[in-house]
């Protein structure tokens, strides 16, 4: 299998403490990868350091195959969106103001090349390209369980709903690497096995992502590999079973979250 | 009634004119959250320009497009100054905004001197039952409402126009669905600026401009775009009407130096009503 995506020793600190130190990992194409990790042991700073929200202050990140692959570890988020890098936030980033469809419709924003010319006179070429993407963003509604919620505002659903309009707009991106932070947290359990399967049945196509989560049992069920962080360094890497069974895991864990 | 037809006339078209400011400050602001106190400038540039280039010999429309042209240059070039860093805050970028309008006072009086000065419009009046009306005010109420079809078009309709809106309303978003929201919101700025520009032109041949004429526009024009919430560009252009019409009816039947004073107090009444509700700056501050 080749990498996808090739993060190499990156490191990044706030105010002088290592979020995120000297972590490398490879992703392959088609693989899905969690990163699982006790609170503030650096994974959402990991993700960032892939989406471009963040730029790290050391190491690479390398994202493509064959011929195709390069540095992205300098790009602006907008420019790695347009590579094929598409984000699922944990805390609900919709575009408020807009019906769910419109979201997920600027979701297509990535691949969409047309100016300002051609939208303000509606030309045919524009219409098309429109259509096109509404259909689209309709499909990807209707994937999550959210087409008949298609002409209302965003920010009127419930979170978990807001949460799988996300996982729409991200969707309608067509990505080729999908990034997710946490998205079962704060979904009741009915939403998170939803989430689950949705997640499978993307696994499924060949889609890689990288799913970083707190919860082990969610990810034990989805996650090809899991790579463990703690303190923002890499401390195990694995199948989730091998996973559990790793002693370092287990006392990380445990450290975090003394018993009772 | 010939002289109340007159002073609405009027007072659309010089509404017109405001809407026009309002609309820029409303794209802009509905892109960047910043809220452009350098708007006013663009149409004394546009105006002052298009004068020039018709002194020069530039016939009409030539010399109103390129005028148009140079403010939304000037449109980027304050986008640039004020918002061209990669994230800047809203509220620094307004500083900004007004510093380079007190700036452009320098500029603008050595190019142009500080005396008001004017161009010949579409010449000619109409006579409309009763009332002498210069044919200029139609030009401005036709163009006024073709550019606003636009703006309603682009923003409501077109997906690019949401993608715009995605800018402000979630830049952290917006940057993950790939869009550039710096470069989206220099095109506002430049956009901003060519609608002041095309504001001044028009407003020019039917009042002198100076270059301190900035401050009445803004005011007028900030004090339309905000009964939307700065957002909105059909509620601001009600607004810039209603504005237009009530000065020229104070300035008509009462006294022409109340004129300003109106325009404040609607606005204060505005903002203070606004302040009551959750606004889009409000929005912007609990984030």
């Amino acid at each position: 299998m080749t990498a996808l995506l090739e993060i190499g020793s990156v490191g990044r600190a706030f105010g002088g403490v290592y979020a995120v130190r000297d972590v490398s990992m490879a992703v392959a194409e088609g693989e899905t990868r969690a990163v699982i990790g006790p609170n503030g042991a650096g994974k959402s700073t990991l993700l960032n350091l892939v989406s471009g929200h963040l730029v790290p202050d050391h190491g690479t990140v390398v994202y493509g195959t064959g011929d195709g692959a390069r540095r992205i570890d300098r790009l602006a988020p907008h420019a790695r969106a347009r590579l094929g890098i598409a984000v699922v936030f944990q805390a609900a980033r919709l575009f408020r103001g807009m019906t769910a469809l419109e979201n997920v419709m600027v979701g297509a924003h990535a691949r969409t090349r047309h100016g300002f010319l051609a939208a303000t006179l509606r030309l045919p070429r524009h219409r098309r390209e429109e259509a096109a993407i509404r259909a689209d963003a309709l499909a990807a509604l209707d994937r999550v369980g959210l087409r008949d919620w298609a002409h209302r505002s965003a920010e009127a659903l419930p979170l978990g709903q807001q949460r799988s309009l996300q996982v729409a707009r991200a969707l309608c991106a067509r990505p080729r690497l999908l990034l997710l932070d946490e998205p079962a947290s704060g979904l009741r359990a009915a939403e998170r096995e939803a989430l689950a399967r949705l997640l499978e049945g993307l696994r499924g196509e060949g889609m890689t992502m990288v799913l970083v989560e707190h919860d082990v049992a969610f990810v034990a069920r989805l996650a090809d590999r899991v790579g463990v962080l703690d303190l923002g360094r890499l401390i195990a890497e694995g199948t989730p079973d091998e996973i559990r069974a790793d002693p370092a895991v287990v006392s990380a864990y445990l450290g975090a979250e003394p018993t009772p | 009634m010939s002289a109340f037809v007159q002073y609405l006339i009027s007072g659309i078209a010089v509404g017109c004119g405001f809407a026009l400011l309002a609309g820029g400050l409303v794209t802009i602001h509905r892109v960047t959250r910043v809220v452009n106190f350098a708007q006013g400038m663009f149409a004394v540039v546009g105006g002052m320009t298009a004068g020039s280039l018709l002194a020069r010999g530039l016939p009409h429309g030539a010399a109103e497009a390129a005028a148009v042209a140079v403010t939304g240059a000037v449109g980027l070039a304050v986008g640039l100054a004020a918002t061209g860093r990669r994230g800047t805050d809203a509220r620094a970028a307004l500083i900004v905004t007004l510093g380079v309008g007190f700036l452009a006072y320098a500029v603008e009086i050595m190019i142009w001197g500080d005396g008001p000065r004017s161009h010949e419009g579409i010449g000619g009046a109409v006579t409309l039952a009763g009332a002498h009306i210069q044919k200029q005010s139609f030009l401005v109420i036709g163009v006024t409402a073709a550019v606003f079809a636009l703006l309603a078009l682009f923003f409501g309709r077109t997906y690019l126009g949401k993608a715009l809106s995605a800018c402000a309303s979630n830049p952290y978003a917006a940057r993950a669905v790939g869009i550039d929201v710096v470069r989206m919101g220099l095109v506002a700025f430049a956009l901003g600026g060519a609608l002041g520009g095309i504001a001044g032109v028009l407003l020019v041949p039917l009042q002198p401009v100076s270059y301190d004429s900035d401050v009445l526009l803004i005011t007028n024009g900030f004090a339309a775009a905000v009964l939307g919430g700065l957002d909105r560009p059909g509620v601001a252009l009600a607004g810039a009407l209603t504005l237009g019409v009530a000065e020229a009816m104070v300035a008509g039947y009462g006294e022409a130096s109340y004129q300003t004073v109106v325009a404040l107090g609607l606005m204060l009444a505005i903002m203070t009503w606004r302040a009551s509700r959750r606004s889009a700056l409000q929005e912007e501050a609990a984030r």
